[in-house]
This record gives C-alpha cells, sequence and structure tokens, in this order.
C-alpha cells in the first residue's frame, strides 16, 4: 500500500521536474518582447472597448499609440482630456488638448412637428425601416424613432421620448465614441463641440428637399431660405441641397441666425433665456428641444 | 401533378376577381411615369416639358445594357420632369404629362385582327423587345431584352412560361390567359424564335382549370407549346421553383436558369412581346387586379402605365372605410403602399385592399425554435438563423449562408408560429450584403 503511494509520488514529481525544464526553455525560445508600456498604457484607457477611437478595443489603441509614439492623430473620445494626459505621461509626450465631442441629433420631427401619416408594423428596425419605405412621417431623411441609436450606444446615453417619438442624448453619459452615428441610416446625428458650458447651436433638420416638400412633411424643417446665411457675422453658415449647415469650428455662438428662421430649425442649447424671447414663448410653442 | 420538391406554403387563395372580364380603365386626367420603370440602370429622360407627346412615344431612354425605355402611356402635354413620391414613399424622378386626347403613334398597329405570320427574324426580335420597352411583368421587372440574349457558351433548352399566378388574391395573369391566350401564345412562338428553342411550357396551377382547358385546346394550332398543370402551392412562380416543377432541374445557388438551360417569362410578358413585335407596341399599358374582401367590385383593369393608384380604386368601387393597407402586388410579397397618388409603374400586377382588421400584424413573441420557417423555405435556406444573422449585423457570415438566394417570397414569415419579422430582416440582410458584395467587386 505504502509503496504504491511512493512510487506514485516519485513519478508525478519525476514528470512535473522534467516538463518544467522542458518548459522553461520553450518559454526561453518562444519568447515574445513586449514593449510593457503597453499594459500601463492599456490600464490608463477606460477599458469600454467601444471602438470610438477607430481601433478594435483599448489594448489595440494602446499598442498604437506606443508602437507610433505620437498622440496626435490618437483620441480617445470616452476617457477625453484627462486620460490622453495620463498616456502622455506615460510615453513622455505633450499631452494636446482636444475640445470634448458629442452627440446632437439633427432632427426635430417630433409626433407634433411632423405628424404620423401612414403606421409602419414591420421590424423595429431603423435599418429596415429606412430601407422599405420613407417612415411614418413621410419625411425620406428625417428620424425613424425606432431607435438603433439607442441599441448602438454602448454608455446608456440615449433614449427614445414616449412623447416626442426621437431619442434624447444625454449630456452626462455622451462619450462622443461614434456608435450611434455609424448605426444611423439616415446619418442624422452628428459628433459636434461639446461648446463651452454645454452651448450648442446647430440646424436640427438634415432634410435635402426642396422647401415645399419638406415643410408639408414636417412644421420645423429646414427649408433653405439661407435667411441665416446672410446672418452669421463668421461665415460659418454654408447653403447646399436646400440644406443649411453651422461649422462648429467657425461657430461662435453669437446667436443671431436662431431668431431669423422662419422655420425653427435652428436649434441652440443650453442658452440663458433670451429677454425679448422669453415672454413671447409662452404663447408660441417652439420646436421641440432635446432634455 | 407535378410541383417543386422543397418548401412551400398554401394560404388562402382568395381569388375574388378570377371571374371578372378585363376592363379597359378610362383614361386619366394626368398621369406620372416614373423614369426608372425596371431593374438596372435609370433611364434618361429625352422629353422636355412643355412638350406635346403622343401614345406610345419614347420619353426615357435606356443607355446601359440592363435597363429599359419607357414611352408614353398617354398623349398630352409634358407639364414637368420632377419627382413623385412613389409607393415607398421616396422621391423618384417622373415625367408628368396632363391628357389630351389619345392620340397614338402612326407606327402602332391598333386594329384587333390577330398577326399570327411571325416575319421577324432573331436579331430584330431582340432589337424591338429592347427599343420597345418590354420588361418581365411578373414583377421583377428584369429587361425582357437580357433574357433572350444567351451568352456564349450555353444553350437554351427550354422555354417556360410562368402562368402560375401563386400570390392569392391576384387574377390578372389569369384573366390574360383566358382572354387573350392567343395572342400570348404567338408571343411565345416569337419567345421560341428568339431563343431557338423548339419547345417551351406554359405552368398553370391547377386551380386555374378553365385557363388550362382553354390553352391546351388553342396549344394544338402551335407547335411545341405544352400545358403543364400543377399542383396549388406557394412560391411556385418563383422562376427557380417553377423549373423545378416543370423539367425537374435546379438552378444552382447564385446562378441563373439559363445555367440548366431554361429561360422563364410571364404570361404578361409573352403578350408584350407579341405586341411590340406584331403590333409595334410599346409597354405601355397592363392588367393590374384591384380587390380585397371589402372592395365593392373586385376587378381586373387594363391600365396605362403612370395611372395613380386611386383612380384605379376609385374605379372598384371606392375605398372602403374600414381600410388599413392597400397593398401593390399581392398579399406575400407586395409592399403596402405610403401614398394613394402612387403611379402604376410595370411591375404592379395588383392593387390589394386590406381592412384594418386584417391587416394588423400578429404580436412578435419569441422564436420557440420549431423550424417551420426551415421546413417552408423553398430555397433551402435557414430563415429563423439568416433573420438572427441580420438583426445583429453579421453580414458576412451571412453571405456565407447564402442570404442572396433568399427569393423574398415569406412562406417563413406566413408560417412562423411567433410572429416573427422574418422576411423584414432577411430583406435588410440582403440588401446590406447586397452593397457589401457590390463594394467588393468595384475595389
Amino acid at each position: 500500500m505504502n509503496e504504491t503511494i511512493v512510487f506514485a509520488v516519485i513519478s508525478l514529481s519525476a514528470i512535473g521536474g522534467t516538463s518544467a525544464v522542458i518548459l522553461y526553455f520553450v518559454a526561453q525560445k518562444f519568447k515574445v518582447i513586449e514593449d510593457p508600456r503597453i499594459d500601463i498604457v492599456n490600464e490608463k484607457l477606460p477599458g469600454a472597448n467601444c471602438g470610438g477611437c477607430g481601433f478594435a478595443g483599448c489594448r489595440a489603441f494602446a499598442e498604437e499609440a506606443v508602437k507610433t509614439g505620437d498622440l496626435s492623430k490618437l483620441n480617445c473620445p470616452v476617457g477625453g482630456n484627462d486620460t490622453m494626459k495620463d498616456i502622455a505621461a506615460v510615453l513622455g509626450l505633450e499631452p494636446e488638448e482636444k475640445e470634448p465631442m458629442i452627440a446632437v441629433l439633427r432632427c426635430s420631427g417630433s409626433r407634433v412637428n411632423a405628424p404620423q401619416k401612414v403606421a409602419y408594423e414591420g421590424a423595429s428596425s431603423c435599418a429596415f425601416a429606412h430601407v422599405l419605405s420613407s417612415g411614418e412621417s413621410g419625411c425620406p431623411n428625417g428620424c425613424l424613432g425606432l431607435g438603433d441609436c439607442v441599441v448602438s450606444c454602448k454608455f446608456d446615453a440615449i433614449y427614445i421620448d414616449d412623447t416626442t417619438g426621437l431619442p434624447v442624448i444625454s449630456d452626462e453619459n455622451c462619450v462622443a465614441c461614434g456608435a450611434c452615428v455609424t448605426a444611423c441610416p439616415r446619418s442624422i446625428i452628428e459628433l459636434r463641440k461639446k461648446g463651452k458650458k454645454d452651448r450648442r447651436i446647430f440646424v436640427s433638420c438634415v432634410n435635402t428637399e426642396k422647401g415645399g416638400p419638406a415643410k408639408k412633411n414636417c412644421a420645423v424643417a429646414c427649408i433653405g431660405c439661407g435667411k441665416c446665411v446672410k446672418e452669421c457675422p463668421y461665415e460659418a453658415i454654408t447653403l447646399q441641397n436646400n440644406l443649411a449647415y453651422i461649422d462648429y469650428d467657425k461657430c461662435r455662438l453669437c446667436r443671431k441666425c436662431e431668431p431669423v428662421c422662419p422655420t425653427s430649425a435652428i436649434l441652440e442649447l443650453n442658452f440663458p433665456p433670451r429677454k425679448e424671447k422669453a415672454a413671447e414663448a409662452e404663447k408660441v410653442d417652439g420646436p421641440v428641444t432635446e432634455g | 401533378m407535378k410541383t417543386f420538391t422543397l418548401g412551400g406554403v398554401h394560404p388562402e387563395e382568395n381569388k375574388l376577381s378570377a371571374d371578372k372580364i378585363i376592363e379597359v380603365l378610362p383614361l386619366p386626367e394626368k398621369v406620372y411615369v416614373p423614369v426608372s420603370q425596371s431593374l438596372g440602370a435609370p433611364s434618361k429622360v429625352v422629353v422636355e416639358k412643355g412638350a406635346m407627346v403622343k401614345t406610345g412615344q419614347l420619353i426615357a431612354k435606356g443607355e446601359s445594357f440592363i435597363s429599359a425605355n419607357v414611352h408614353s402611356p398617354v398623349s398630352g402635354k409634358v407639364v414637368k420632369v420632377d419627382d413623385v413620391i412613389d409607393s415607398s414613399g421616396y422621391k423618384r424622378q417622373a415625367v408628368f404629362i396632363d391628357v389630351i386626347g389619345d392620340e397614338w403613334e402612326e407606327s402602332i398597329d391598333r386594329s384587333p385582327e390577330i398577326v399570327s405570320e411571325i416575319t421577324a427574324d432573331r436579331d430584330t426580335i431582340i432589337k424591338k423587345i429592347n427599343a420597345l420597352g418590354v420588361v418581365g411583368l411578373g414583377g421583377a421587372t428584369f429587361p425582357s431584352h437580357v433574357k433572350l440574349m444567351v451568352p456564349d457558351g450555353k444553350k437554351a433548352e427550354y422555354l417556360l412560361i410562368n402562368g402560375v399566378e401563386c400570390e392569392p388574391y391576384l387574377t390578372a395573369d389569369h384573366r390574360l390567359m383566358l382572354e387573350k391566350g392567343e395572342e400570348m401564345l404567338i408571343g411565345i412562338s416569337i419567345l421560341k424564335k428568339a431563343l431557338g428553342v423548339s419547345k417551351a411550357f406554359i405552368g398553370i396551377e391547377s386551380n386555374k382549370p378553365d385557363a388550362i382547358e382553354h390553352l391546351k385546346r388553342l396549344c394544338a394550332n402551335h407547335q411545341g407549346i405544352d400545358v403543364i398543370p400543377l399542383k396549388v402551392k406557394y412560391p411556385q412562380g418563383g422562376e427557380k421553383q417553377l423549373i423545378k416543377a416543370v423539367v425537374n432541374r435546379e438552378v444552382p445557388s447564385g446562378k441563373l436558369p439559363i445555367e440548366v438551360g431554361c429561360v422563364v417569362n410571364n404570361v404578361g410578358t409573352a403578350l408584350a412581346v407579341y405586341e411590340a413585335i406584331q403590333k409595334n407596341k410599346p409597354l405601355i399599358e397592363r392588367i393590374v387586379t384591384v380587390t380585397g374582401k371589402s372592395v365593392a367590385k373586385p376587378s381586373n383593369f387594363m391600365v396605362r402605365i403612370g395611372t395613380p393608384v386611386s383612380t384605379l380604386i376609385e374605379a372598384a368601387g371606392g375605398l372602403p372605410e374600414n381600410t388599413g393597407k392597400v397593398i401593390s402586388g399581392g398579399p406575400m410579397m407586395g409592399k403596402a403602399l405610403t401614398s394613394l397618388e402612387a403611379p402604376v409603374v410595370k411591375g404592379t400586377s395588383g392593387i390589394l385592399i386590406m381592412p384594418a382588421e386584417e391587416s394588423k400584424r400578429t404580436q412578435v413573441l419569441n422564436c420557440i425554435r420549431c423550424g417551420r420557417c426551415i421546413t417552408a423555405c423553398p430555397m433551402g435556406l435557414e430563415p429563423v438563423l439568416l433573420a438572427q444573422l441580420s438583426e445583429n449585423l453579421l453580414f458576412e457570415r451571412a453571405e456565407a449562408e447564402r442570404i442572396m438566394d433568399c427569393i423574398e417570397c415569406g412562406s417563413c414569415h406566413y408560417t412562423c408560429p411567433a410572429g416573427r419579422p422574418l422576411l423584414d430582416y432577411l430583406r435588410l440582410g440582403k440588401n446590406k450584403t447586397g452593397l457589401l458584395i457590390r463594394n467588393r467587386v468595384k475595389k
């Protein structure tokens, strides 16, 4: 009985010892030399693997950062400037300040502004609804409200408002990873500068139809009249395909364009109320704003 | 009786308008003729605003190999060339014509006599079919001349004529076979000549015994054309299913019927070919069934292309009050219209009006893995898997699982006990996978 145990222990130890020696040499032979900084950079990253930086995940981003040793073309939108500063410190580089971005919904076609004309009952997917038809309001560019952006968001920053039927993007949660921008089949969501004190001005419409047909489907459609283009002192607004677009790099948030828009297609977010407009606002129903 | 072997379903037939004689719809006041009415590249408009056009005059020219000419279906004045909202709600370029009188191009033979002697040779036939804008009238609107140009190294053995009309409700082809049988058979002879085949089969489902009998009688005078009665099963009217049913051959995945020596054409196309070759008449009108359980007068109309759908519904007794959906096509493959002003196009085979209580989709429940969709699929696919893949945007895997073979017949969707929108996801998957493949080809 004893002999069996002793024999088993000895033979197993011998096998273990031999294997350990073999494995040691094999490990030496096939050793992968990796920059230890990759692990350090990886740890500094948020670890969401959202792909917002354009790489397959945080690890891929870390590898790229260490390999190229250049941060000018890289940006982790989730971690923002703090993370990039940390990474720059690890790699011994100068950090580059980047202005934070946020996703904005460029459509105000709520149930009131763009009333339902037909009922859609198909698969609950914007991608499919877009292929099948122009949507319930008839606007061929407007939000379909089926929530492909909500599904794509990994940060719980988007939900569909039950009364307006439009997605709402949360200022706190949105990290500007751009997943919703890709998910939207109608390219309604855009990444724009977050702005000082979260103040933003943008044309909340992507309809490229002529004024008449656009207005027929939606009360707050951009009709391409060009009034805002003339009004803008900084040449930040351009008109293309019957649609005005405000360049966020040139816009200085002077708020001159918003009052001249005849359809209220231009949205201002997080600004203090205007003095002369505050009194009026109670009488007229303005466009539906976010939040 | 013959039929295809794999899958298939048998929906309620509801052929309400089967005994209604084809009525010629009075000319509408105005027509909107979409410029692009066939598969392939869009055609180019060749008339200007303010121009006077005659019935049958060319208004848009197909410029690439796969595209078709469009002719004016009426005589009158071109009001504008602008976007029209088509059945999907999106805008498409169209020629707007106000109807003035009904003056036809002189070259068109409008006499009712049947011209049975085929004088045109092969090249003339193909050229004329191309020039006169004949496309497949079964629904896919594939330009007909392309089908007749058999590629080098391939040989057509059989011409199959699709008189199956397996979609419930629709009766346009049925009436056509009964009322225009002789013309259609001459059209088939012309197609045979163009293809150089000696044998043609007309596949007809056995729920149309009068058409089978009528054509069998007429075929006695036409050599090499046989009527094949088929067992009623949906989607027998699918090209590949029809080939399997009639000549028992299987078209390989991703290939065209010519691979197995077959060319398939619809009965409507055969008639259009007859009119084009023997009468010089371009494809400017077609038979459209307007039907539905709530419709006062289910009918078959001979309609000019470009007529607004609302005109057709008016002629069939008006839109019933409890209407839930108006579908262009049949209940299985048709698409719901978003606007009744949408024009009839070359591919419109029927207008189906569904009462509200019947048009609702069933509640979507969880998949119970029963496999009914797999049993029903006539292409041997796994619709449940493909729908999941495309729901999760895994289009590369969907391609490997042969999503492009899907013929969008809707048998899976029809048979699903959980009411899952399988066809919706398959259509999305096909659309995206097709895009993927095209981008790859471009690179």
